[in-house]
């Protein structure tokens, strides 16, 4: 079972690496989306510092959610999505794999570039810390959650947007306990209780979010 | 509770506008939603009338 | 009791046939009662004055969007367990309604908030999971457009609904946390003032009134959409030449 779960990651990180186009276009699209706000709020420091957390916050889940439409496309394309729902071993370590394997290119190195911005928007370190943590944290519930929107959407026009629309209510939580426990920090409250509201949701999407994606794929394959 | 007025009632302690436009804007959704049914139902009636005169018809045959 | 048999789309269809004219006077014949206790029974709130009375609208349409959007999930859930056709049918022909009841909450709250708090909008906790929950629903609603397959549709929609059950909570308590944290603010929370008996008799009479609304209308709805999906069937298609 593991060896089924390396496999689909490792063909999936093969499929990237081949196409350097597409992650570095999502990195660069989080770290524009971002330089836009202090444009068109203005320099001010204590402003950007206030609004620094909600806009990184949403400028990844962004960046992250525009490539969730091609997380099964090309597979199901091809024909190979319906050998591996045909293969013995559970759709859902498919799901799990397809899913780690977004995360590390389309997750972590906006982690990696989170600190950089976090400066543009001038927050302290114990804040880009907290910020990284809860990116960590949110991250992968969102490629998690984008992977059942993106089972339910397949083949869809218009698949991208659609999905935005369904997966950003059921994020909701991760960007208010995300942010918040930067915002909390800033205010000298503390972020432990936002962070392990936003670890508790974290356990609740993947006890819950595998297996939704795994019969959404059934559904949508067929 | 008692109303010295007519005039008192519509004015609602000086929020009638937003008493008011907050019933009304209901009352047009609930109305709209009747509707829409209705209109809906006769038009599927009538698109499913035409689907079983078409089925029912051999080819060829003026419907 | 052969539940078999209720699963049975003639038997719904005539028995929903008969519910739907008795629900929607029911529901008028309440919601009378209610306006009448609403605006000539309840007194003046020392408070908030008059505008409160729209809580008559606002709160038993945000319990009834909320409650649709439970039954939707729990339709789906037979439906995908049982693959129960009416289960199906039933989940589809909540939704619209469910989403008209929650944007009727999300403006009566927002009209509410402008007499108390000087602003058309307010982010307030109950204001704020009521808008979430528009885009849940909007979001099925758009899912179950964009899917021709019946089949596929009908699924879809029911695993995404399922999913924002789960869901629903988690944002409701992350919303309240996020609200109570922001208190600081200028901008406070619209409470309903504390509710002297009368009004919540009045509240609890327009929400049975929505609620036999509701029934009404989805049972309505349901109809058709067993005419629609059931056409080449022989009872169909003699209702059809009988209504014609």
């Amino acid at each position: 079972m593991g060896r089924f779960l390396l496999g689909v990651v490792r063909r999936d990180l093969t499929i990237a690496a081949r196409r350097r186009g597409d992650w570095l276009t999502a990195l660069f699209f989080f770290v524009m989306v971002s330089s836009l706000f202090p444009l068109s709020v203005g320099p001010d420091p204590q402003l950007l510092q206030r609004i620094g957390p909600g806009v990184l916050w949403v400028a990844a889940t962004l960046a992250s959610l525009l490539s969730l439409s091609r997380l099964f496309e090309d597979d199901h394309r091809d024909g190979s999505l319906e050998q591996m729902l045909l293969s013995p071993s559970p759709v859902v370590l498919l799901v799990l794999g397809k899913v780690l394997a977004h995360w590390l290119v389309y997750g972590l190195p906006l982690l990696l570039v989170t600190p950089l911005l976090g400066i543009q928007f001038n927050l302290p370190g114990e804040a880009i810390a907290v910020l990284v943590l809860g990116l960590l944290l949110g991250t992968p519930v969102l490629s998690m959650l984008g992977a059942a929107g993106a089972a339910l959407t397949l083949g869809l026009r218009g698949g991208g947007v659609l999905i935005t629309l369904l997966v950003l209510p059921l994020y909701v939580p991760a960007l208010i306990f995300g942010a918040g426990a930067v915002g909390g920090v800033l205010a000298g409250t503390g972020a432990e209780a936002h962070l392990s509201l936003l670890a508790a949701f974290f356990l609740v999407s993947f006890t819950v979010a595998p297996w939704i994606a795994a019969a959404s794929l059934r559904v949508s394959v067929g | 509770m008692e109303w010295a007025s007519w005039s008192e009632f519509w004015s609602m302690g000086g929020r009638g506008f937003f008493v008011w436009s907050a019933f009304g804007v209901t009352a047009a959704c609930v109305l709209a939603e009747a509707l829409l049914l209705r209109r809906s139902a006769r038009l599927s009636r009538r698109r499913l009338a035409r689907l079983q005169r078409w089925d029912a018809a051999p080819e060829g045959a003026d419907s | 009791m052969n539940l078999y048999h209720y699963a049975s789309p003639t038997t719904f269809y005539r028995l929903a046939g008969r519910v739907v004219p008795w629900a929607a006077w029911t529901a008028g014949i309440l919601a009378a009662c209610g306006l009448y206790i609403g605006f000539f029974v309840a007194p003046t709130d020392f408070q908030q004055g008059e505008a409160y009375r729209i809580i008559f609208i606002h709160v038993p349409a945000a319990w009834m969007g909320m409650l649709i959007y439970l039954a939707m999930a729990f339709w789906g859930a037979i439906g995908l367990a049982f693959n129960a056709r009416l289960a199906f049918i039933m989940m589809r022909a909540l939704a619209p309604t469910g989403a008209l009841l929650t944007f009727v909450a999300l403006w009566t709250g927002a009209v509410w908030g402008k007499p108390m708090w000087g602003t058309w909008w307010v982010w307030d906790a109950r204001l704020t999971s009521t808008l979430v929950l528009l885009f849940l629903y909007l979001g099925t609603l758009a899912l179950w457009s964009a899917i021709e397959d019946t089949r596929r549709s009908d699924r879809a929609g029911a695993l995404l609904t399922l999913i924002g059950v789960v869901n629903v909570p988690i944002i409701l308590f992350s919303v309240v946390w996020w609200n109570t944290l922001h208190q600081g603010s200028s901008i406070g929370v619209t409470h309903a003032p504390r509710m002297a008996t009368v009004m919540m008799a009045g509240v609890l009479t327009m929400t049975l009134a929505a609620w036999a609304y509701a029934i009404a209308v989805v049972l309505a709805r349901a109809r058709r959409l067993v005419l629609e999906r059931e056409r080449k069937t022989e009872w169909v298609q003699k209702i059809l030449v009988q209504e014609a």
